[in-house]
């Protein structure tokens, strides 16, 4: 996939009376990616989200949508699922589906069969004539994810999309936005719950504070944080597992699963798992051996303390 | 374009399918034919025919009165007042008139009665009564009946305005009742539905919808669309009423008040007093003055009167609804509409304050001023067009410049509501005040 990105967000700032909600944010997202948009609340995600959907302007900087200036031709190409699930009230579930997928451009006739199709697959066609007050809020849910993915748009802006599933429907969700990737859509997922997003995710951005402070693929971003630490799981004395450890390998912590001791070990000056594995051999039994990868959750919280040091330094300064 | 149709058509729907509003518009106008219809009924019901014993002490002069429809005459021959009240109770007399001795000196007579008789049933006595005195003077002074009639005046004072280029201009103020009553109309239908607006963009606030909605058309569309939709339900509702109103009315006189209020009727009492009608028909207003609706409803001009009552309708209706709308947009629910309510039903309230003066006056400084201002005009130029527009009623230009000034307006408040209306549906959980309204205004379009 070498494509150019589906969407281009160049140098985008938006200020507020009182603060600056983006500061000079540049993202590009990839064509058919799982694109995750990760930040704490009120880190700016939504205001970002925001102007992708051409709700609010930004103050400076301009988007790209397929190499071409966002605009409001765009926006039936654009599905938005917002963190604030609404629907009416008192409307009934088909009509209001109906009324969504005719604003987004839809004909009637075939907002009708694709309206069938995603009824049938979530089978809830028994709802159709029921009203959105009606239907609990896990149920207004998925008629509110149909309606955001109906009009089959090319990029589709979830956010927190899995917040209020239980986890039957938020696994059925997750399955759904694989398959739309499948099918070559390109989806945004924002959420400040990055462990629930980390494993569907291809590529992420992280935002802390109004800027963008992290990005690339997950894998990459993730590797990129690895401290060479390993987890090795063993049977034997750990008096002499930790006597056969050396200068190079510092044993931090270790604890019992079942029959088996785990330790974890961080290997420092460039050594390898060999070298550990060489020590440890004639000493106790090995049964497994991994290395230990930082989670979504620990390489935000490590890039965020970097980022309060760096200001801490420039205030003492 | 084809989005606001589409939101446009859902806000008319999902309206007129409610059950509140199916019941009111049927149980309206059921309500109003049948008061109407009962009003009518119970003072036509009044005409049973009223027994009148005269006792004449001037007999035998008051034997020749006549009867009318609904009174009969009865001459006591022989009996005294004494003896006939005695009687009274026993007889099927509604009344006894006592002619005392001297009724020409002291024009007076005594009318004694079970249940009291309508004021037109004494009226009609009176009339009776009257004639006769009045040939008994005449015969005493010995003066020709025809010159009597021909002296007797019946005198009409006409006001006639005469304008600076010579125009005359009759006005006619009765006439401005119609247009109270239509002003009072669009008064009304403001608020509801200007209300029913602010309702459903708070709705679409309070439910975050209108953050999937405006991803898909303009906030302006989606405002737009509303009023317009809105607005056709008030219209489907004017309509209906009206015409509900008409039929129900027109079933019910062609059955309960079938005896006393059918068209030949009337037109058989025309054919019986041909000069009678004349005469009416020639005094006008000037007699019979406001309170003969039909001489009022005849004058009135109904095509400009109805097609300037769908303008300022209109007109009025998307001004104030667009105003509503912003309200709607910078609250998060209902109870803190207040602060911004007074602003917009001000000056409503005082045009239709003023609209109850403007009846009397409808050419003073006020009703000009207040005619021409794009918040009160719907109501207050409604009541003074009634008069008619052109010669011999309000000035061309006035009217022109009203409505240019209306639609100026409303594009100016329409303009204003949408900022307002843009900023704040995605504002949530704090309330704005005033200040903060004007820093949206000022925020850069997009």
């Amino acid at each position: 996939m070498n494509s150019s990105p589906i969407l281009s967000i160049q140098g985008v700032t938006k200020r507020y009376a009182q603060h600056t909600a983006l500061d000079s944010i540049s993202i590009d997202v990839p064509q058919n990616k799982i694109f995750g948009l990760l930040g704490p609340n009120g880190a700016g995600k939504t205001s970002l989200i925001r102007i992708i959907n051409q709700i609010t302007a930004p103050d400076e900087g301009q988007i790209l949508f397929n190499g071409e200036q966002l605009s409001l031709s765009h926006e039936t190409r654009i599905g938005y699922l917002p963190e604030e699930r609404g629907l009416y009230k008192k409307m009934k579930v088909g009509e209001q589906a109906l009324y969504l997928a005719r604003l987004k451009g839809l004909p009637k006739k075939r907002a009708m069969e694709l309206l069938k199709f995603w009824f049938e697959k979530f089978e809830i066609t028994s709802w159709w004539d029921k009203k959105i007050e009606e239907l609990s809020k896990g149920m207004q849910q998925k008629v509110q994810f149909i309606v955001t993915v109906l009009h089959e748009p090319e990029l589709l802006i979830l956010d927190e999309p899995f917040s209020g599933f239980d986890p039957i429907n938020a696994s059925l969700i997750r399955d759904e936005i694989l398959r739309l990737k499948e099918n070559g859509a390109t989806v945004i997922l924002s959420t400040h719950n990055m462990s629930s997003v980390e494993e569907i995710c291809d590529d992420i951005a992280l935002i802390y504070r109004s800027k963008k402070i992290l990005s690339g693929g997950v894998k990459e971003v993730k590797a990129a944080r690895k401290e060479n630490i390993y987890n090795v799981s063993f049977s034997g004395d750990k008096m002499k597992f930790s006597q056969a450890l050396w200068i190079d390998a510092e044993l931090l912590e270790t604890s019992t699963e079942g029959k088996l001791n785990v330790a974890k070990v961080k290997m420092l000056n460039n050594k390898t798992p060999n070298d550990l594995l060489k020590a440890l051999i004639p000493h106790v039994e090995i049964h497994g051996l991994h290395e230990e990868i930082p989670s979504m959750n620990d390489v935000f919280i490590q890039r965020v303390n970097e980022i309060n040091k760096a200001e801490l330094e420039v205030e003492a300064v | 374009m084809n989005k606001i149709w589409l939101i446009v058509e859902r806000e008319y729907l999902t309206r007129v399918r409610k059950m509140s509003f199916i019941l009111i518009t049927l149980l309206g106008p059921i309500a109003l034919a049948l008061g109407l219809s009962v009003i009518i009924y119970l003072s036509l019901s009044e005409d049973v025919i009223h027994k009148v014993l005269i006792v004449d002490e001037k007999a035998p002069a008051f034997n020749s009165i006549s009867n009318t429809q609904n009174i009969k005459f009865n001459y006591a021959n022989n009996m005294d007042l004494q003896q006939s009240k005695e009687m009274f109770y026993d007889s099927d007399y509604s009344c006894i008139l006592y002619i005392p001795k001297n009724i020409e000196a002291g024009n007076i007579a005594i009318l004694y009665y079970k249940k009291q008789p309508s004021a037109s049933v004494i009226r009609g006595i009176e009339d009776k009564v009257e004639a006769v005195v009045e040939e008994l003077k005449l015969d005493q002074y010995k003066i020709d009946r025809k010159e009597f009639y021909d002296v007797k005046t019946n005198f009409t004072l006409n006001p006639v305005k005469y304008s600076e280029t010579g125009d005359e201009e009759e006005l006619d103020k009765g006439a401005t009742y119609i247009g109270f009553g239509f002003g009072i109309l669009i008064y009304m239908f403001i608020f509801l539905y200007g209300v029913q607006v602010m309702r459903g963009v708070i709705e679409e606030k309070t439910n975050r919808i209108v953050e999937v909605i405006i991803t898909s058309v303009r906030p302006f569309h989606l405002m737009m669309g509303k009023i317009i939709g809105v607005g056709l339900v008030s219209l489907t509702q004017i309509v209906l009423w009206i015409t509900l109103t008409l039929g129900i009315f027109g079933i019910a006189q062609a059955t309960i008040l079938d005896n006393y209020y059918s068209p030949e009727k009337l037109t058989e009492q025309v054919q019986a007093t041909p000069e009678v009608m004349e005469e009416l028909q020639a005094e006008g207003a000037a007699k019979s003055g406001i309170m003969d609706p039909n001489s009022i409803i005849n004058r009135t001009n109904w095509t400009v009167m109805i097609s300037l009552f769908l303008f300022y309708f209109f007109g009025g209706y998307f001004l104030y609804s667009a105003l509503f709308a912003a309200v709607g947009a910078a609250v998060d629910n209902e109870t803190d509409t207040q602060q911004f309510m007074i602003p917009i039903t001000a000056p409503l309230g005082i045009a239709y304050i003023f609209s109850a003066a403007i009846i009397k006056n409808p050419e003073g400084p006020i009703a000009f001023w207040l005619s021409i201002f794009p918040l009160t005009s719907p109501i207050i130029m409604l009541v003074r067009v009634a008069l008619g527009v052109g010669e011999g009623g309000i000035p061309i230009w006035e009217v022109a410049l009203s409505m240019v000034l209306l639609v100026l307006g409303f594009i100016l408040v329409v303009w204003i509501a949408a900022k307002i209306y843009r900023v704040g549906i995605l504002m949530y959980g704090k309330k704005p005040s005033y200040k903060e309204l004007w820093k949206w205004l000022r925020y850069s379009n997009k």
